[in-house]
């Protein structure tokens, strides 16, 4: 629009921009040297930027492959990704507004993008290998299974040492180390950049997605979906279009074969969220799910515990101020405040709440509930006081029953899909041969198999564990009464507990060796372990973290307490 | 419960294998057989690295499965042992060796000599030569089928030839499976190892065409050449081919020596011992005294009254003669603080009394001579056998009063 030159064909000024980004003339189709510099002045496109904002429409080769950079990969990796996200009843806007600008923000950062001149683009690509002379000859080209280590995907020597050498005796000029253009490329500069993009930073940038629109999905329920196959993320080359070949190198980069770690996306995001400069994220308000005393709500309900014990919630939430706006919003680069796991948090509450209510020394609760049961039987109106030992009874049932299952399931995991990956095309029938046979045998021996293999994954639930006020066994315990452990006074509810035991005195530094506090199993009452194991297993994430959301929120409770302490000793030594 | 939350490839592998593992044990085939099936995508990682790779496991598993499972047939069976003859070249020939066990144990013997001789023509460039000790069984295993073949022809003919009839084409069938058998049967037993069946089988085919020699030959090999391992069945075969062809004493009994040092307590210890007892040889009729001692050693040999009857007859005849009691001596000395509550304990007196009457006399006579007239056992046979009224104990009691210091000799 902004050329005005006359064509030198037919001195027409009718011009218009073909996908390399040079000018031709609408007239006469004569095609110009010029390439258009862009007026704009938030971003600065090249060629490939062009590619991913047109979609792709692209220079197809002979096989009916096109070219495609790495980096276009994971942006379609996200726009599958947030498309499953709604399908579960993300709002769209998180699609077109929020992740592709947070995208192109990463792009445009780590200069793969929307910048003058991208990394890496005067380098010669080792897309292409020609005779096997040319590869040793040069001693600059790093070699293939250096690139292959390079990957934090896990492969197996077999495979990577049988690739790299098959590769090594190819004589013709074809593109064999990866399908994409960048492939080898975007493995060898990665090694310094911290944030190179990776398949689990994907679900840091869905998160990151969802916390900007504070949807009412946690990091863990995230990478639950995750694992139970209702977002892409294994096997995601299945959505790749036929034209965007993925082989070779692509492989290491896409195809992950293990499960996402919650602390891994979780410390990458907030890594994302600084790099790119992101202003103060909205406000976590009250009303919001992650507030504490939401998500409080929902996970004693799926814990099955009594309503009223959120009152408590409440309270302890308000006391220490872990509900307050500030704490709870996320200020990218803010060094000062911890990260906040909202999930863990909200968890760590309620176990304070229990440790408060029922001590959890391994006797009182026991003892609680003896009183409880004694006047359970005398008292038939009215909703029944809450048993410390039939709940536990009740949930570890369950619990024990879930995690048969999940066990289960992890061993039943399947990581493969129909269709097969090659490596390079030279072991292409190789690998389809094998597919077939595995096809074969999986048909044989499935058709053997004890239960009928259910074809349509179940339904995403929020919820794990469910219980109903319906069922007279008593096994719900929703509307049970805490008035046995409760005494007034002064117009206030206090425990009837007056003790409590600090899961430790004194934290450790998070930043030197990870976490605050150190939870070893065999140190605590049995009734902890449990309690801690209940929501670790509801949050798929190990005790020791929720352990340490814990020990954070015992110390702001009684931080005075401590204080006194602390000064006490101290007078007494004068 | 688990409390790692991590999961990848191979750790939900390892995982599922151990399932499969539980499943097998309990023989769950059904469930076995879910778990399998998640497990054989591992097939598209093969892992090298492991001392056994996903392929071999599905092999083995799977077979397993497959010959226990209530739904699944021969026929899916055999197909599912063709896929994995392809999955691992260098498993080939045991693969089919494995397949062919089966068929065999099934009863498809047709089968199993087809896909035998489809695998001994088997060739794929270096494997051919690394596998060749798979390749040997397997053509003695056709060796050994081709033995059944000229059995089944030999027994036709033998009928015939009772009727008066002489089969032509049968006698040469007959040949040709003999001399198909005896090439593969005669390669095998050449490497050292334990080759009963091809052995027995081999031996029969050179006796029935009278190469005695041969035979001889072979079974000496195999008993006595040191780079076999030590096979108590050898000796057995060699001294039952000696016995059929009429041999010395001599070297019968040189025969079983050896099977003696190796299974002091194998049955034909007591033809051992008869045949020594009998030689004209002092150092034989030692030999005789220590292998009857040492059979009865044996828990197994406890009631055997033959065994007894032995040992009673050479200890009587030492007795009478009154000479070399200090070879009784000598046995006994390792003996004495153990064979009483083994052998000669009063309830053994009575439960032997009421069970096994020879039994009894025989064990009596021996209690006599070594624990001396008053022993505990000595005492309650004979009263039983007075009391019954019967000659031969009446006889015992005399004979062991009479030679009641001779007691005093042994246990002194």
């Amino acid at each position: 629009r902004d050329f005005n030159e006359r064509c030198a064909q037919c001195s027409e000024v009718n011009w218009g921009l073909t996908d390399g980004g040079g000018f031709y003339c609408k007239s006469c189709h004569n095609v110009t040297e010029r390439t258009r510099e862009v007026v704009n002045t938030d971003f600065v496109a090249n060629s490939r930027v062009q590619r991913i904002s047109k979609g792709l429409k692209k220079q197809e080769k002979n096989d009916g492959s096109c070219e495609w950079y790495i980096c276009e990969g994971f942006q379609l990796v996200l726009k599958k990704q947030v498309e499953a996200l709604e399908a579960l009843g993300v709002c769209p806007q998180m699609k077109d507004e929020i992740l592709c600008n947070f995208w192109r923000c990463y792009l445009q950062k780590t200069k793969q993008a929307y910048c003058k001149r991208p990394a890496g683009e005067t380098v010669k690509a080792l897309s292409v290998c020609e005779s096997s002379t040319d590869v040793d000859s040069d001693p600059e080209r790093p070699s293939l299974l250096h690139l292959l280590s390079l990957s934090e995907s896990e492969g197996d020597l077999q495979t990577d040492c049988s690739f790299a050498s098959s590769l090594s005796k190819v004589s013709e000029s074809t593109s064999v180390y990866s399908g994409s253009v960048d492939g080898s490329l975007y493995l060898m500069k990665s090694q310094k950049e911290k944030l190179r993009m990776t398949m689990p930073m994907t679900l840091s940038f869905c998160y990151m997605a969802l916390l900007w629109v504070r949807e009412p999905i946690t990091l863990s329920e995230l990478l639950r979906f995750v694992v139970e196959g209702h977002i892409p993320y294994f096997n995601i080359f299945q959505h790749f279009p036929e034209k965007m070949k993925l082989c070779g190198l692509d492989l290491k980069i896409f195809c992950v074969e293990s499960w996402p770690v919650y602390e891994e996306v979780f410390n990458k995001m907030h890594e994302l969220a600084a790099f790119l400069d992101l202003p103060r994220f909205p406000d976590i308000t009250e009303s919001c799910f992650l507030h504490p005393d939401m998500l409080c709500m929902k996970y004693l309900m799926e814990a099955n515990l009594p309503d009223e014990l959120h009152n408590w919630t409440c309270r302890v939430v308000k006391k220490i101020g872990i509900g307050e706006v500030d704490f709870l919003t996320l200020t990218p680069g803010n060094k000062s405040t911890r990260k906040v796991k909202y999930d863990v948090l909200a968890a760590a509450v309620i176990v304070v709440v229990l440790k408060l209510l029922f001590l959890l020394d391994d006797h009182y609760e026991w003892l609680l509930s003896e009183f409880a049961e004694e006047r359970n039987k005398n008292n038939t109106e009215g909703s029944p006081y809450f048993e410390f030992k039939k709940w536990y009874e009740v949930v570890k049932h369950s619990m024990d029953v879930e995690q048969k299952k999940l066990d289960e399931e992890k061993a039943k995991y399947l990581w493969r899909c129909e269709k097969p990956l090659f490596y390079s095309v030279k072991n292409k029938s190789k690998v389809l041969k094998r597919r077939q046979m595995v096809v074969n045998l999986q048909n044989q021996f499935g058709k053997l198999s004890d239960s009928v293999q259910r074809a349509e994954k179940p339904n995403p639930s929020s919820f794990q564990l469910s219980w109903s006020e319906e069922n007279t066994d008593g096994s719900c315990f929703h509307g049970h009464s805490l008035k046995g452990i409760l005494q007034e006074k002064c117009g206030f509810l206090r425990a009837m507990n007056p003790d409590y035991w600090l899961c430790t005195v004194k934290l450790c530094n998070e930043k030197l060796c990870g976490h605050l506090a150190h939870y070893r199993e065999a140190e605590f009452p049995q009734s902890y372990h449990f309690v801690l194991g209940l929501f670790s297993f509801l949050l798929r994430i190990q005790p020791s973290y929720i352990h340490d959301d814990v020990c954070m929120i015992e110390h702001k409770l009684f931080n005075k307490k401590l204080y006194t302490k602390l000064k006490y000793n101290t007078v007494l030594r004068k | 419960s688990s409390n790692e939350h991590k999961l990848n490839f191979k750790k939900s592998k390892e995982t599922c294998l151990s399932y499969i593992q539980d499943a097998l044990l309990q023989k769950q085939w059904k469930r076995a057989a879910e778990f399998l099936t998640c497990y054989i995508e591992s097939l598209e990682k093969d892992y090298s690295r492991e001392h056994i790779g996903p392929s071999e496991m599905i092999w083995r598993i799977g077979t397993e499965i497959l010959w226990h499972h209530s739904q699944s047939s021969i026929k899916e069976f055999n197909c599912f042992m063709e896929q994995m003859k392809t999955l691992g070249v260098k498993r080939y020939l045991k693969v089919c060796l494995e397949h062919v066990f089966h068929l065999l144990c099934n009863g498809q013997i047709d089968e199993a000599y087809q896909n035998l001789s489809l695998a001994e023509s088997w060739r794929f460039g270096e494997q051919t030569a690394i596998q060749d000790k798979e390749m040997k069984l397997i053509q003695a295993y056709r060796g050994l089928l081709d033995y059944c073949s000229w059995s089944k022809q030999k027994n036709i003919l033998l009928e015939h030839g009772e009727d008066g009839f002489s089969d032509l084409a049968v006698e040469q069938e007959m040949h040709s499976y003999f001399r198909k058998a005896a090439v593969n049967l005669k390669e095998i037993i050449k490497i050292p190892g334990v080759w009963d069946i091809f052995v027995k089988c081999y031996v029969d085919l050179l006796e029935f065409y009278g190469d005695h020699n041969e035979a001889h030959q072979v079974l000496n090999e195999y008993a006595y050449n040191s780079k076999f391992p030590a096979n108590p069945n050898a000796h057995v075969y060699l001294y039952q081919f000696l016995k059929r062809q009429g041999e010395s004493k001599k070297s019968l009994i040189s025969a079983l020596k050896i099977l003696h040092d190796i299974v002091p307590s194998h049955e034909l210890m007591i033809d051992f011992n008869t045949m020594l007892q009998k030689s004209k040889k002092r150092k034989k009729r030692r030999l005789g005294l220590e292998v009857i001692f040492a059979a009865l050693d044996y828990a197994g040999w406890k009631e055997n009254a033959k065994a007894w009857s032995c040992l009673a007859r050479q200890m009587k005849q030492i007795v009478i003669s009154e000479k070399h009691l200090d070879w009784i001596k000598q046995e006994w000395n390792s003996r004495k603080d153990w064979w009483p509550a083994f052998h000669f304990s009063r309830y053994l007196a009575k439960r032997n009394w009421q069970e096994n009457k020879s039994l009894s006399y025989e064990k009596a006579l021996v209690a006599g001579i070594l624990l001396g007239k008053d022993c505990k056992y000595f005492k309650y046979i004979s009263h039983q056998g007075c009391k019954a009224q019967l000659k031969r104990f009446r006889m015992l009691k005399k004979f062991v009063n009479r030679h009641s210091p001779v007691y005093l000799r042994i246990s002194g």
